[in-house]
């Protein structure tokens, strides 16, 4: 029984680090990142991927910072720091809460449609089309969407943090009875410039997988429609997991 | 010129072609067929690089292209097009867009220069007009009519057709084959076109392979392929299963 488990365990470490092998293994080969691509397929991309997931991230972000600021504000009074609190919410949202939420939420999204449009080209020859007609699908569909996910996450996880504070601040100045100026100065006197390039730096990782997670489970998306949504939901498992896991060893690298 | 020497290929271990040995001449159009699952479209995707053979060799005009990496293989494919079984239409592209991709991808031409071509290529296949219309509004036959404008814009030397007829009506099979020939005519391509219909074969054929349990087991013109006494062969022209029946009874009464 014991060692049933450990070995289901065991074959999904496996399949995961396969998974990730052969991810990095899309990256190999050089000659699709040599040409220069399309910039209209990258703009395409830019506010098909980014741009219309503001309105998400915004909306998770605020209640996040909103909610978080309800929680910690009532212990921070009752310990006599409030003047803190204004700090802990904006060092929370640009270090870990905006770029992992907006990874994730991103992840559902965007890292969903890459995985069913690309697995739908696939079981349709449209990927074998491509190859056949002298075109990488590397570099036509990999490449402008990598490029995107990179340059749109943190420029998301920018207006998330903006958001998320502005909600920690309401809610501070307006349920919690912290001040305004006590709010706005303990963020001034808590953070800094590294916490927010930090975060930045999480998002460009993040864009990142959630683009090769999504591109690879579509390029390999098992025929039919049903591989095809085994694939994206298999690619936003996956985004998240990374995303999670290299949010860690990062924190590690950044805030030491 | 095409040609496969001692070609196999295993998938998942299955064999699915075994010691295929097979010569198309430039500008010939040879015809394979054989029972659904018997490695035609594997031969074809194997033509194209798509797949890679477990051992034999794959030779274009005097290029071996088995072992080439996906960029050499690439400036071979520069030379080829395809007609693939469900069209594969890239589906968020107009007609127009379509075709023009390889000009687009491939060529310096002028957007003006690529819309002629379209236009040309469209004529060709009898879709003149239709560059605006999104694939979901097209028919099966026109899709494949569009996907075979798609395959010669670039002016290929091979065109190799997977199943181009199959889910259509006769009339509109018909119409498909005369494109074949057409396309052969006009632009003097090699062709290589995988089918199970008899009619379209006969209709389009300079030879006829057949390939049956991963083998080719018969190979000759249209004439010799008639006159077979492989009860397979016969079994697959008539579709019975008293193979040579059908024909021993047309002997007769041409007798």
């Amino acid at each position: 029984m014991l060692v049933a488990y450990l070995e289901k365990i065991g074959r999904g470490m496996i399949a995961l680090l396969e998974n990730c092998g052969r991810i990095v293994l899309l990256l190999s080969d050089p000659e699709p990142f040599k040409r220069r691509p399309n910039m209209n397929h990258v703009l395409h991309q830019m506010a098909h991927l980014g741009v219309d997931s503001l309105p998400i991230v915004l909306l998770t972000i605020l209640f996040t910072g909103m909610v978080m600021t309800v929680q910690i504000s009532h212990e921070f009074i009752k310990y006599g720091a409030q003047s803190s609190v204004g700090g802990v919410i904006a060092i929370a949202m640009g270090r870990e809460l905006a770029p992992v939420l907006t990874g994730v939420v991103v992840a559902g999204r965007v890292g969903a449609a890459i995985t069913a449009e690309i697995g739908s080209m696939k079981v349709t020859e449209q990927i074998d089309a491509l190859r056949v007609m002298a075109i990488s699908p590397i570099a036509y569909l990999v490449v402008p969407r990598l490029i995107a996910c990179m340059m749109m996450l943190p420029l998301l996880v920018v207006f998330a943090d903006v958001i998320g504070t502005i909600g920690g601040y309401l809610v501070a100045t307006l349920y919690s009875g912290i001040g305004s100026f006590t709010f706005l100065q303990s963020i001034k006197v808590f953070t800094v410039v590294n916490d927010v390039t930090g975060g930045l730096v999480k998002a460009v990782v993040f864009g990142a997988i959630i683009a090769l997670v999504g591109c690879y489970k579509g390029l390999n998306a098992p025929a039919g429609a049903e591989g095809v949504g085994k694939a994206t939901t298999g690619s936003v498992v996956a985004s998240i997991i990374l995303i999670f896991v290299s949010n860690y060893f990062l924190s590690l690298m950044l805030y030491r | 010129m095409i040609k496969l020497v001692n070609l196999s290929m295993n998938y998942q271990g299955k064999q699915v072609l075994e010691n295929i040995n097979l010569e198309i001449a430039t500008g010939e159009t040879m015809v394979i067929i054989g029972p659904s699952g018997s490695g035609k479209s594997t031969l074809l995707r194997l033509i194209v690089g798509l797949v890679r053979p477990t051992s034999g060799e794959i030779w274009i005009d005097g290029q071996e292209i088995s072992q080439l990496k996906e960029a050499e293989l690439n400036q071979i494919r520069l030379r080829m097009g395809m007609v693939f079984q469900y069209s594969a239409l890239f589906d968020s592209m107009s007609v127009g867009e379509n075709v023009a991709f390889g000009l687009r991808q491939h060529t310096s031409m002028s957007e003006a220069e690529i819309a002629k071509v379209v236009s040309r290529k469209l004529r060709m296949v009898g879709l003149f007009g239709k560059e605006n219309i999104m694939p979901n509004e097209l028919s099966g036959g026109m899709k494949k009519r569009v996907s075979l404008a798609r395959a010669i814009a670039v002016n290929p030397q091979i065109v190799l057709y997977d199943e181009p007829t199959a889910g259509l009506d006769p009339i509109m099979s018909g119409k498909i084959d005369r494109l074949i020939t057409s396309t052969r005519r006009i632009m003097g391509v090699t062709s290589v076109v995988v089918t199970h219909h008899m009619s379209s074969a006969f209709s389009i054929a300079d030879r006829i392979a057949m390939i049956y349990g991963g083998r080719i087991i018969e190979l000759g013109t249209v004439d010799e392929f008639r006159q077979s006494q492989d009860p397979i062969v016969q079994q697959f022209i008539h579709g019975t299963k008293t193979p040579g029946l059908l024909a021993r009874r047309r002997t007769k009464t041409e007798c």
